[in-house]
């Protein structure tokens, strides 16, 4: 292709009135011939969208009916809380039965140091009545 | 329909869809995960796909949105990246043109072009689609399509010739 073609091909491409054609045309040339020295600024232009074309997207796609992270979070922190609910009912279960069994062990305690005392009284009192009963005898 | 027959669909964009993704997103993994995103949303409508005449074009315009999305939010949150400065190791492409500095320069330029002229230049300089298409994807007249690719084809030549001519590479 003439130098003078290319100018004018240039001039139509940086006022973006080329077709594609024409830019396919201005892409062979400076990426294949040798370019003329005036013009080498172009050519790392036109290789760059060469190259630029070249890349490709390599990862594999993902096609599962995957639940978005934000679903899965949200059920994670309902099961959470569910947890939480149901440790914290049973730990209070559990704090309320010791809680009553420490009260029965202090009432059966005090009973029994109740009956413990009831039970000198009534010796008292039996040697009272022993005193009374031999009294009346002696009286009568 | 089949995940054969869709894939038979898909293939022959995919590559667009990402390499679109990275031209805007500009870091690879981004553009993986926006390239997947897209697909699985085209899967999950897979039953009205055939109702749509061109689903190229519907994905390209999927995916121009789904990335203006993701810019917009980023800049939001503050997590603004500076293109100018941000450099990627170990990409194919940057293997590729490592050894061709000038050609790693017009990468930078183009980055630093507003999303609008990076997403033409890349649909037509690139892909090489047509004006119909292109104004299909970018919702624009073409008049318009063709003012702002001029304008990004001026600003990138005038920039490279700027560089050319200091020696500065």
């Amino acid at each position: 292709m003439e130098l003078a073609n290319i100018e004018k091909l240039l001039e139509k491409y940086l006022n973006a009135e080329t077709s594609l054609q024409e830019e396919a045309t201005l892409k062979s040339y400076f990426t294949e011939g040798p370019v003329a020295p005036h013009l080498q600024e172009y050519q790392s232009l036109f290789s760059y969208f060469t190259i630029s074309k070249a890349e490709s997207f390599s990862k594999p796609m993902r096609f599962t009916t995957q639940k978005p992270k934000g679903k899965r979070l949200r059920w994670f922190s309902i099961a959470a809380s569910l947890a939480l609910l149901v440790s914290v009912y049973a730990s209070s279960e559990i704090y309320k039965q010791r809680k009553l069994e420490q009260q029965y062990a202090q009432i059966s305690n005090a009973l029994t140091l109740l009956s413990i005392n009831l039970k000198k009284g009534e010796n008292a009192i039996a040697k009272v009545q022993t005193y009374e009963t031999t009294i009346n005898k002696i009286l009568k | 329909m089949k995940q054969s027959d869709f894939l038979n669909i898909v293939l022959p964009f995919k590559d667009k869809v990402f390499r679109l993704a990275k031209r805007l997103l500009v870091s690879t993994e981004e553009a993986e995960d926006a390239t997947q995103e897209l697909l699985f949303k085209l899967w999950t409508r897979k039953e009205k796909i055939g109702e749509y005449k061109n689903i190229e074009a519907f994905a390209m315009t999927m995916t121009k949105n789904y990335c203006y999305d993701r810019l917009k939010s980023k800049q939001a949150s503050n997590l603004t990246l500076v293109h100018s400065n941000y450099k990627e190791k170990e990409t194919s492409l940057e293997n590729k043109i490592e050894y061709r500095d000038s050609v790693n320069q017009v990468h930078q330029l183009i980055q630093n072009l507003p999303e609008q002229q990076r997403t033409i230049i890349q649909l037509r300089d690139v892909e090489e689609y047509d004006f119909d298409e292109i104004a299909k994807i970018v919702d624009m007249q073409p008049t318009a399509i063709r003012v702002a690719l001029s304008r990004a084809r001026k600003t990138v030549r005038e920039q490279l010739t700027k560089k050319h001519n200091y020696g500065v590479s």
